[in-house]
């Protein structure tokens, strides 16, 4: 905490420089390669799972390592891909965009990434050890995770769970101390970048969520070991009370990986509209009101555990409300494009691309906030489809979008412009070829997280394995991408895009390793 | 009015202490959501009661002209080695007058099992009107390796049951609580039972 200003112009080099930094700039990198690692990682996961539905009845796998691979894919992505990479632009950007010299706690900063190497780990040796890997899927449900997962593989996952939770508890307070006390004079609240305003709710969300699960995943261990009774009936506890508890975190979880993707959007369309974004003070508004409905509708991933009607149709109410600062974030977007002078630069085509593919999965999620209908749908693909609509459709595109946005003023040079179009259009054309049929195959029927299914599910399942391999083979252009850009290309120049307006861009590209060592002038 | 690097470091300890305590409150808040979520079950009256009726008798029916169809039925959890079913199937009952049925267990293990009951009452709405003043879901039961038992369940269902409620349905869910669940064997099999089907 002592050299939160301090600066020192040497630091060490080789790997002690990456294990003992507190710099914004190296950590944020830090984040985003584990990250892009872990992307990878999960991404074979997602591919295996695709290689097992290529074909009803079971080909490749068994229905236990299939449930595996299921459960470690999500926690993989959400836990490994989508929240650490934000807190990798966080990292990097929320200084530069506020004009801060570091981020307010950098050697706790140092710790809240080097949580996630360890936690990472655990998580995979859970799949090498006897018993084998969590498969109660990614909510863990009791007693799926109880007494139906005797083996140390679920131990393994919980403590993993634990440590991820405490690094991103961490990491959301030095984010919100950042942003509360090191902005440059001049900046108040209300002239802060979008990007900066979606993390520190989202700082806040994280920061009430996160301990919730930490509890109950405790819960479960000393369920699992120490004889308490929790969620076993036997003993007075109810398996309900685990998917409140669960729920209670998990929306606004959903909220914590799709705000900060907001944020990314609300960065780029401008830029590349050559207009100040639309309603600022509604997005800000917008965004606190989707924040704190997050922690009111949280049974509605429960219409179907038998609650009372009065429950049913309060989560309902509540569920379609969100639909509202939705709806202005979106006309928003639109409105901020309206008659701009727009150019479709690769960080362009992935924002309006996010816009266009979380709109569709916001749809299908009005469908499913419906208690009658969500009987049917519940546990089905229909499911699948909306939360990749939302999370990779939302979040991920809009990380890949914020990446080709800010790297030229990470490595000075400018990234390859025609494999950056490539990349995009192979990633959605994939991303669609696999989940769009599976918005079919959900409302015909077809169960998650089963390995086999009905002959009559066949032509939609093999269309989804083939766009599945098309989006996880096309990903290796953007490490291609990335690669090149860190090792040359055209130069970047300071301002690097014609629109861009904020601080980040008044610093040299590269950004040299100290920015606003003293505070810049606000206009 | 640039502060000094004294005041910025002040101010972001006292946040950072600030925003732990407040993440140490929420994790007590987890803990705190297992009573209030059993307040919420007894106050919506949607919680199954382990606990005998508070009045010792049934009221009597004077002036009651209803029928209500009062079903049984039987659970068991796949680590209860258990036979266990209600020995009625339904009964027809006049609100306010006392019931006895019966229901039927069998240990069919080679070892003495321990196991609780535990009842739920649908619809909702004639839960807290549902009374069980004898139960063997009010305490354990055990069972010597191949011993049979027959459970009463002794009840009334009192008269300010809503209009509109014709059927009751009373089911038990038994649960083993003598041991933890046997460890899934490290050779995984192929649980669901799946052939391979095609070539």
């Amino acid at each position: 905490m002592a050299s939160a200003t301090a600066h020192h112009d040497d630091h060490p080099s080789g790997i002690m420089r990456w294990l003992t930094t507190t710099n914004h700039k190296d950590i944020g990198t830090l984040y985003l390669w584990f990250a892009l690692i872990m992307f990878f990682v999960g991404g074979a996961m997602s591919l295996i799972i695709r290689t097992e539905l290529w074909q009803p009845g079971l080909q490749f796998v068994n229905p236990d390592f299939f449930n595996q691979m299921t459960t470690v894919h999500a926690l993989v992505m959400v836990f490994g891909v989508v929240m650490p990479a934000f807190t990798g632009f966080a990292n990097w950007q929320i200084p530069l965009m506020i004009g801060a010299p570091d981020m307010a706690l950098p050697r706790l900063n140092n710790w809240s990434f080097w949580l996630l190497p360890p936690a990472a780990t655990l998580l995979m040796i859970s799949l090498f050890v006897p018993g084998g890997g969590p498969a109660a899927g990614w909510t863990l449900y009791a007693p799926l995770s109880t007494s139906g997962s005797p083996g140390m593989g679920m131990d393994f996952t919980i403590l993993s769970v634990h440590l991820l939770g405490m690094s991103s508890i961490l990491g959301s307070i030095n984010i919100i101390a950042t942003i509360l006390n090191m902005r440059a004079p001049g900046m108040n609240l209300l002239k802060m970048p979008m990007f900066v305003w979606s993390w520190l709710i989202t700082a806040f969300l994280l920061l009430a969520a996160i301990p919730v699960l930490a509890g109950a995943v405790t819960m479960l261990l000393t369920d699992r070991h120490f004889g308490t009774t929790f969620f076993n009936a036997a003993g007075g506890g109810d398996p309900v009370l685990f998917q409140h508890i669960f729920w209670f975190f998990g929306h606004p979880e959903v909220y914590i990986l799709i705000l900060p993707a907001f944020g990314v959007v609300s960065q780029i369309i401008p830029t590349f509209a050559r207009k100040p974004l639309f309603g600022y003070v509604s997005m800000v508004y917008a965004t606190a009101t989707i924040a704190f409905l997050s922690f009111i509708v949280w049974a509605h991933h429960m219409y179907t555990v038998g609650m009372p009607l009065a429950g049913n149709m309060f989560f309902m109410f509540a569920t379609m409300l969100i639909a509202i600062p939705t709806g202005v974030k979106v006309f928003n977007w639109v409105a901020t494009m309206w008659r701009g002078s727009m150019t479709f630069e690769t960080p362009m085509l992935f924002a309006v691309g996010t816009v266009f593919t979380f709109t569709m999965g916001g749809l299908t999620g009005i469908m499913l906030s419906l208690a009658p209908v969500d009987t049917q749908y519940h546990d089905t693909y229909f499911v699948v489809a909306h939360f990749h609509y939302t999370i990779f459709g939302g979040s991920v595109l809009a990380l890949m979008g914020a990446a080709y946005y800010w790297m030229p003023k990470w490595t000075g040079h400018m990234y390859n412009e025609t494999l950056g179009k490539w990349h995009f259009w192979l990633t959605v054309i994939g991303f669609n070829l696999t989940f769009f049929p599976q918005h079919f195959l959900g409302l015909a029927g077809m169960q998650r997280r089963v390995p086999d299914y009905g002959l009559q599910f066949v032509e939609f399942n093999q269309w989804s394995t083939v766009g599945a391999f098309l989006l996880g083979i096309s990903q290796i252009l953007l490490l291609v991408v990335v690669i090149k850009c860190i090792k040359g290309g055209k130069k970047a120049t300071t301002q690097v895009w014609e629109g861009a307006e904020g601080l980040e861009w008044t610093v040299p590209s590269p950004a040299p390793y100290h920015t606003f060592a003293t505070p810049p002038k606000i206009r | 009015m640039a502060r000094s690097k004294k005041q910025v470091e002040r101010s972001n300890r006292r946040t950072a202490m600030v925003l732990t305590a407040v993440a140490v409150a929420v994790f007590g808040f987890g803990y705190a959501l297992v009573p209030l979520y059993d307040l919420f079950c007894d106050i919506t009256g949607s919680r199954y009661n382990v606990q005998a009726s508070q009045a010792t008798s049934a009221p009597g029916t004077q002036g009651e002209t209803r029928q209500v169809t009062v079903e049984f039925s039987a659970h068991t959890s796949s680590q209860l080695p258990w036979e266990f079913r209600p020995l009625t199937r339904e009964v027809k009952v006049k609100p306010g007058e006392t019931v006895i049925v019966k229901y039927f267990a069998r240990n069919t293990s080679s070892e003495t099992v321990t196991g609780q009951a535990v009842p739920s009452v649908l619809p909702a709405q004639a839960n807290s009107h549902f009374r069980k003043l004898e139960c063997f879901c009010f305490s354990q039961q055990t069972l010597k390796p191949g011993e049979a038992k027959e459970m009463p369940v002794r009840f009334y269902v009192d008269q300010k049951l809503p209009a509109g409620v014709n059927t009751i349905t009373l089911s038990y869910s038994f649960f083993r609580t003598d041991v933890k669940s046997k460890p899934r064997s490290a050779v995984i099999e192929d649980r669901a039972g799946t052939a391979r089907r095609g070539s």
